[in-house]
């Protein structure tokens, strides 16, 4: 009955499309075509075939990339909630002022260019820079090298992406109603039972999400690992950076970029199943 | 001898501002006590002193002769329903009942029956494995007073916990509530702003007003001989009614809007002649006739507006300035027109004096 068979839309429903237009358009031309263009030149260059999925797939090298990408991701994702957690749980119980000073704080840094954040890194882990001063004066003879490193990197990642993490607990932790945490005081529970059964669990979607998105955008990180990893241990963003760049294998990087690119999906996808995407930015 | 619950002399303020003034109560084992008052009249600070969660400034509360002030919220053994209810929505229905239980270190299995028990008191046998999202807002008030009970607690406390249900549940909780706290025999404490809930369920109620206790009575002691001008306002509808006493031995007193006037002996305060009070009758103690009524004390009022019920009607009208407010069944309402003049009546025990 109330079944009806239209292939137009009726009037009122074309506005939303026609706002959205532009954007829709723009995304279509300037990321779908080269993303599509980027699939096939990863079947078809050199010769046609599967041949470089083939060799990303098995070859060791390429293995050893992936590998460390994910072990960073995940270390970096770690470091940012094990940062993230305390700082935003601090955030919710302080004063409104002050967590909005701490607040400004966190999103200034935010705002900054992450490759002039990456580049003050490079300033201070530096041969010259104040913490291997730090270091000989403290009477440390042969400091380890700083800069270059897995460590540089992480550190300098972790300082790029807590403040993704840190948001998204934040707003989790502060939407928890205290009447909860009241109730269960009331029915006995103390610090530590009451954060493990109570607390965490009610902050869970926010890890979750500020997990998913660290981890997310830690996949693809490409100027940071690249200028202050360790050439030894690069990342796949890198790596395909390189093979475009140096080697101008076009099809053997776009492999590479399609199969991170599905992986990221996947991760989205299996998130969206448990959690809902939208929840991303809720 | 001394009751149960004992609060002597709390005190609570903040800053400058005195929540609480100096509050005594005593409550006996078993009883059913309502806090009464309006928004920030101090029942639901007193309710949270008790808890533990908010600290007195001065004064001191005692369960059983045990002095709880040094006592955690956790460890005073209180049950407590809070006004949304403050389910955990990660645990199912069976998970929220058993976690003070699991506080308490009892086992999962022997716990998890002890809630399912609970459940089944309180009528929700078969919603165990819910989680509270998708329980009805009834169904969800009904965990959480199985929450606080399941752990027998000394103390219940209910925080307006029927404020968010529409009327007709709210009516069939209040029944339900007084049930099981009959059956558990559970000494409680239960506040609401809503007095037609304080009279229904309480064995006392307790009329909270600027951070101070106003009375502390039996519902119907409460309606009927009321401590102050503020409980007879609060409570039920009013016609409050200034006068002057002519003769207290004969409880003779003059009002500008009654005449003269006989008022009621019992409970009555101690007046003295020519002291101003106030002459308190309730709208249902008023009847309404075209002519003045025989063996009944009268006097006239001009009907202004006509509220119809159904069952019963108000009349509101205007006496000499004053509003008068009468309360009439629904059938008499019929033969009343607004604008008309009339005679309202009264005997001498509908009239009750307040003096403060």
């Amino acid at each position: 009955m109330g079944f009806k068979l239209s292939t137009l839309p009726d009037r009122q429903n074309i506005w939303p499309w026609l706002l959205l237009a532009p954007l829709a358009i723009y995304l279509a031309l300037f990321f779908l075509v080269p993303l599509v263009e980027v699939g096939i030149m990863s079947v078809t260059e050199p010769p046609p075939g599967l041949a470089n999925y083939e060799r990303v797939l098995t070859g060791s090298l390429y293995r050893k990339v992936f590998l460390n990408t994910f072990g960073t991701a995940l270390l970096v994702t770690v470091c940012c909630l094990l940062v993230g957690y305390p700082l935003a749980y601090l955030m919710s119980t302080v004063s409104k002022r002050a967590a909005m000073a701490i607040l400004l704080l966190i999103t200034m840094s935010f705002w900054t260019s992450f490759l002039v954040r990456t580049y003050a890194w490079m300033v201070l882990l530096g041969n010259n820079g104040p913490v291997i001063w730090l270091m000989q004066t403290l009477g440390i003879q042969d400091p380890p090298p700083l800069l270059f490193t897995r460590f540089s990197s992480t550190l300098a990642m972790v300082h790029i992406l807590a403040p993704y993490m840190i948001m998204n607990i934040y707003t989790v932790m502060q939407k928890i109603d205290p009447s909860l945490i009241r109730s269960a005081e009331s029915m006995g529970a103390y610090g530590r039972s009451l954060f493990r059964h109570v607390y965490l669990p009610l902050t869970a979607p926010g890890i979750a999400n500020g997990s998913v998105l660290v981890f997310v955008i830690c996949l693809g990180f490409y100027v940071t690992p690249v200028l202050l990893g360790s050439p030894r241990e690069q990342m796949a963003a890198g790596l395909i950076g390189n093979q475009i760049e140096q080697f101008l294998a076009f099809g053997l990087g776009s492999a590479m970029a399609i199969v991170l690119l599905v992986v990221t999906l996947i991760i989205l996808g299996l998130y969206h199943r448990r959690f809902g995407l939208d929840k991303l930015y809720g | 001898m001394s009751s149960y619950l004992q609060l002597s002399g709390v005190n609570k303020t903040f800053g400058n501002f005195t929540a609480l003034g100096h509050i005594d109560l005593e409550i006996e084992k078993g009883e059913f006590v309502t806090f009464l008052g309006p928004s920030g009249s101090g029942k639901t600070t007193t309710l949270m002193v008790i808890a533990g969660f908010e600290d007195a400034t001065r004064g001191e509360i005692t369960v059983d002769g045990q002095s709880l002030s040094h006592l955690a919220p956790q460890e005073r053994n209180i049950g407590i329903v809070f006004q949304n209810y403050a389910l955990f929505p990660h645990k199912t229905a069976a998970e929220n009942v058993y976690f003070p239980l699991q506080m308490r270190k009892v086992g999962k299995k022997a716990g998890l029956k002890k809630a399912e028990e609970m459940l089944e008191l309180v009528g929700l046998s078969g919603f165990a494995h819910r989680l509270p999202k998708e329980l009805s807002g009834g169904q969800q008030q009904r965990v959480a007073l199985a929450r606080a009970l399941v752990f027998e607690p000394d103390l219940l406390l209910l925080d307006e916990p029927l404020g968010a249900l529409d009327k007709n549940l709210r009516e069939q909780m209040q029944i339900e509530i007084k049930r099981i706290q009959k059956r558990l025999g559970v000494t409680t404490i239960f506040v609401t702003h809503d007095q037609t809930e304080a009279m229904s369920m309480s064995d006392r109620i307790v009329v909270f007003s600027d951070g101070a206790i106003e009375q502390a009575d039996a519902p119907l002691e409460i309606y009927h001989r009321p401590a102050t001008r503020f409980v007879a306002d609060f409570i039920g509808e009013s016609n409050l009614l200034p006068a002057t006493i002519t003769d207290a031995g004969t409880r003779r007193a003059t009002s500008p809007v009654l005449g003269d006037v006989t008022f009621g002996a019992e409970g009555c305060p101690q007046v003295s002649d020519g002291q101003t009070v106030d002459l308190l009758i309730r709208p249902e103690h008023l009847k309404l006739s075209r002519d003045p009524k025989e063996g009944r004390q009268n006097a006239q009022m001009q009907i202004e507006t006509i509220v119809n019920y159904g069952d019963n009607a108000v009349v509101i009208g205007h006496a000499s300035d004053q509003q008068i407010r009468v309360r009439v069944p629904g059938a008499d309402v019929v033969i009343l027109k607004e604008g008309d003049t009339c005679h309202f009546s009264w005997t001498e025990d509908a009239v009750f004096v307040l003096t403060e």
